[in-house]
């Protein structure tokens, strides 16, 4: 309907209200919001629609646009982050700038929750509000960038290498980091994978050399972001990378530099269970496959103490010159897929771990049951290296615990454990595998029926119910249950005990997160955009997630988060430009007074001190914090002035609106 | 009368968080009483505590401002500022002689649907107790006190 009093200079807004079928109408009269918005100073037209989002909903509104001359747009309907893009492209089809729309919710934040006739007054006074606001917006464009063509993934196991691959397979270059010596990540350390007992290493492998040999790719392991800057499109990274004493060009992996070395060290690859060399190589297959010389534990590089190594290296690999270097990248989006380790087992003292040698956590038993590992595949224990022929599997260990451990449960377990047992009965073909669970979870695809072969076929106990306590007896480890199922307390006399150890964000993941500017939820994982609609990205545009480091997960899930993390990155990397909102902060030059209150407010460090105070437009955010600080009013939110707000507090609280201004 | 009072609020909801919480209260159809209008910002950090000053001048009996758990921002700290402002704008209004919990400062996650509805809830009915905000005396301190968070 027409304002009956229309103002010829002032602002013409135009109010459309939806029904959104009862979703609105149910609580709302629509028509006494029309009625009275239609009276609203500087609307000069409102109407309703039962559907406003539906195609002869938006052209109602294009058509007033045009009828009506109108300078702004109020749409009542749902909330604005299902429906303010919708509205916002109608508005430019009919020629008016998008940020002159605005919506008033008037269904989560008004139908939806309250009943009766002030359900109907709130509704009026929310749209009021929005029209104030829109009186005050100016129309604004993004701001159209460029961005660098480069992608960094951050993290070599098999989700930020198959990030890495189909990002370079897409033709854009990938620089690849790596902090051990060598990509692989924890698949590598596996034995084999559930469900189908494929070889992991057999599996991983190829793509590791794919990825060291694609022309696209850059491999820095052995290397640490140092610090990011930048923004979506254009970050700005600083790579540290540690030397290796060894070109990787030169070496052959001949192994006799390891042999001379006199030092020994446990070995991390075997976690521990052998011991290395200062100079070494992880595994058989590690990319880059050459030697690295670990400086830490090395007798002395300067001045040099042994040097022995460097005697032996018949090819002249080894050069104790090498140094740090400091290597910096453009990249216009970044992948983290850091990984995750096991919840430390020496945590676990009720059940021996740390102190009984033979309670060992997964990724131990995973490297006995390796033909790679310590034992070359042989499950034998570390302390009599005896092969055990009974063995207990502790489920839940450190998961599902909020009282003393972590409250969320490691997903993978329930699977690995069954694999584990299966893979022991078939090593160990008289020994008695034993499981204590809390429930099996066997969500994927052919997953419940691993299980059920597990039990049935292979002859494994399960046993429903919690480990009370572990401990040392002789040579056996005495573990204390009870089988919930049918109220019996059990006691098994154990060679080995084997803990499913909880799953937890790799180290130095918050400390990568704060210098990405990204968040960790509760703990320690890194926090995807949204639960349900944006789980490949972090709140921080151009940084997207992959892998464990987000949280729980096994191996397909792994690698489809790093395919998908690719294809986000590809998209950006793909765009000729990029655009930022136009809704940052802005400077007032003539008020500003120079004070620089505002600088350290910004977690962007977006504002630069100065005779006034300069804002980069592309680094704000928008979040008005320093808008919030500035004692003169010089700093200004666009499109979100103090003004606009303040004449929204005084229409939401029933206050008269000042005509004439606007 | 006491019982007949309905207390006026304005809501300043971050759009991340809080918004988010109050958009997931009104998809699950949580009731809350209808007495506050919500005003979005991206950031409690937006928040400029003379809006809350506004507000009272205007009518308001009270005022919500909702953010992201702390560790949470969006903006990365952005409701660490808000919480600093809004301890140093409770002391000014006790010295105004209005009461500092007319000013509440909540966390609600977006997942928190049910716990943006209690705070309404609980809001409004502690809002009731306190009665109308009279601000004969305490408004002519409220013009010159700027009170600006410079946290």
């Amino acid at each position: 309907m027409p304002n009956p009093r229309p103002d010829a200079r002032g602002p013409r807004i135009g109010v459309f209200v939806c029904h959104c079928g009862k979703n609105i109408a149910g609580t709302v009269e629509v028509e006494r919001v029309v009625e009275a918005l239609a009276r609203h100073p500087g609307v000069v037209y409102a109407a309703r629609h039962e559907y406003m989002c539906s195609d002869p909903g938006q052209d109602l509104i294009k058509r007033a646009i045009k009828d009506h001359r109108l300078t702004g747009v109020v749409v009542a309907a749902c909330s604005p982050t299902m429906h303010e893009t919708t509205f916002r492209n109608a508005a430019e089809e009919a020629g008016l700038n998008p940020y002159l729309l605005e919506i008033a919710n008037i269904r989560e934040g008004c139908s939806w929750v309250h009943e009766g006739p002030e359900t109907t007054d709130k509704a009026i006074r929310i749209a009021r509000a929005a029209v104030e606001k829109v009186k005050g917006n100016h129309p604004l464009a993004p701001t159209e960038v460029g961005h660098a063509d480069k992608c960094l993934v951050i993290g070599g196991g098999v989700s930020g290498i198959q990030a890495a691959l189909d990002v370079a397979n897409a033709g854009y270059e990938v620089v690849l980091v790596e902090r051990s010596p060598s990509i692989g990540g924890r698949m590598a350390q596996l034995s084999e994978t559930f469900p189908t007992l494929d070889c992991s290493q057999c599996i991983l492998t190829p793509k590791m050399v794919e990825a060291a040999r694609h022309p696209k790719i850059r491999l820095l392991t052995y290397a640490e972001v140092e610090s990011v800057s930048g923004y979506l499109g254009n970050y700005h990274v600083v790579i540290r990378k540690k030397p290796t004493y060894v070109d990787p060009d030169k070496c052959n992996l001949c192994g006799d530099c390891a042999k001379v070395c006199p030092v020994r060290v446990p070995d991390e690859f075997n976690r521990g269970l052998s011991p290395r060399a200062a100079i070494y190589v992880p595994f058989p297959q590690a990319v880059p496959s050459s030697y690295t010389l670990d400086e830490e534990h090395c007798l002395g590089l300067n001045p040099l103490r042994c040097g022995e190594c460097a005697k032996v290296c018949t090819v002249g690999a080894i050069n104790y010159d090498m140094r740090e270097e400091r290597i910096e990248e453009d990249v216009a989006a970044i992948v983290v897929a850091t990984g995750y380790d096991l919840y430390g087992k020496e945590r676990m003292t009720e059940y021996g771990a740390g102190t009984v040698p033979d309670v060992i956590d997964a990724l131990e038993f995973e490297r006995l049951l390796s033909a790679g590992g310590p034992t070359r595949g042989e499950v034998r224990r570390p302390s009599d290296g005896k092969v055990p022929k009974e063995v207990v599997f502790i489920q839940c260990s450190g998961s599902r615990d909020p009282e003393l451990h972590k409250p969320y449960c490691s997903k993978i377990c329930c699977m690995y454990t069954a694999k584990h047992a299966l893979l022991y009965r078939h090593s160990v073909h008289d020994g008695t595998a034993y499981i204590f669970y809390i429930d099996i979870r066997a969500g994927g695809k052919e997953y419940e029926e691993f299980v059920v072969r597990a039990m049935e076929d292979e002859r494994i106990l399960y046993l429903r119910g919690k480990v009370a306590k572990v401990y040392r007896d002789g040579d056996k480890v005495i573990v204390w249950g009870v089988d919930t199922l049918t109220g019996k307390r059990i006691e098994v006399a154990a060679d080995l005990v084997v803990l499913a150890q909880a799953m937890v964000p790799s180290v130095g993941t918050e400390e990568l997160a704060r210098k990405l500017h990204i968040a960790c939820g509760g703990e320690g994982f890194l926090k995807e955009a949204h639960p349900k609609l944006r789980p490949l990205e972090a709140l921080t545009a151009g940084i997207f997630l992959a892998g464990a480091a987000h949280g729980p997960k096994d191996i397909p899930e792994a690698v489809a988060q790093g395919s998908g993390a690719a294809a986000k990155a590809i998209a950006i990397l793909s765009s000729p430009t990029l655009t930022h909102s136009p809704e940052v902060a802005e400077v007032d030059e003539d008020l500003c007074s120079g004070c620089a209150v505002c600088v350290p407010q910004c977690p962007y460090g977006a504002i630069s001190p100065g005779e006034v105070a300069h804002v980069n437009e592309l680094l704000c955010e928008g979040c008005g914090t320093c808008v919030a600080a500035c004692p003169s009013g010089a700093m200004r939110m666009r499109n979100q002035t103090d003004d606009q707000v303040k004449r929204m507090i005084r229409v939401a609280l029933g206050e008269p609106v000042e005509v004439g201004r606007g | 009368m006491a019982e007949d009072f309905e207390p006026k609020v304005v809501a300043f909801l971050c759009r991340w968080c809080a918004g988010a919480g109050a958009d997931l209260a009104g998809t699950s159809r949580l009731r809350y009483p209808p007495n506050a209008i919500p005003i979005r910002v991206n950031c409690s950090g937006r928040v400029d505590m003379e809006w809350v000053m506004e507000a009272f001048r205007s009518g308001a009996d009270g005022v919500l401002i909702g953010g992201c758990h702390p560790g949470d921002c969006h903006y990365v700290s952005g409701n660490y500022k808000t919480r600093r402002r809004v301890y140093l704008l409770r002391k000014v209004l006790a010295e105004m002689g209005i009461e500092p919990e007319r000013v509440r400062l909540e966390w609600v996650s977006a997942t928190e649907g049910a716990k943006f509805a209690r705070v309404m809830r609980e809001f409004v009915s502690e809002l009731k107790k306190l009665g109308p905000l009279h601000l004969e005396g305490a408004e002519r301190a409220a013009e010159p006190v700027a009170a600006r968070g410079r946290s």
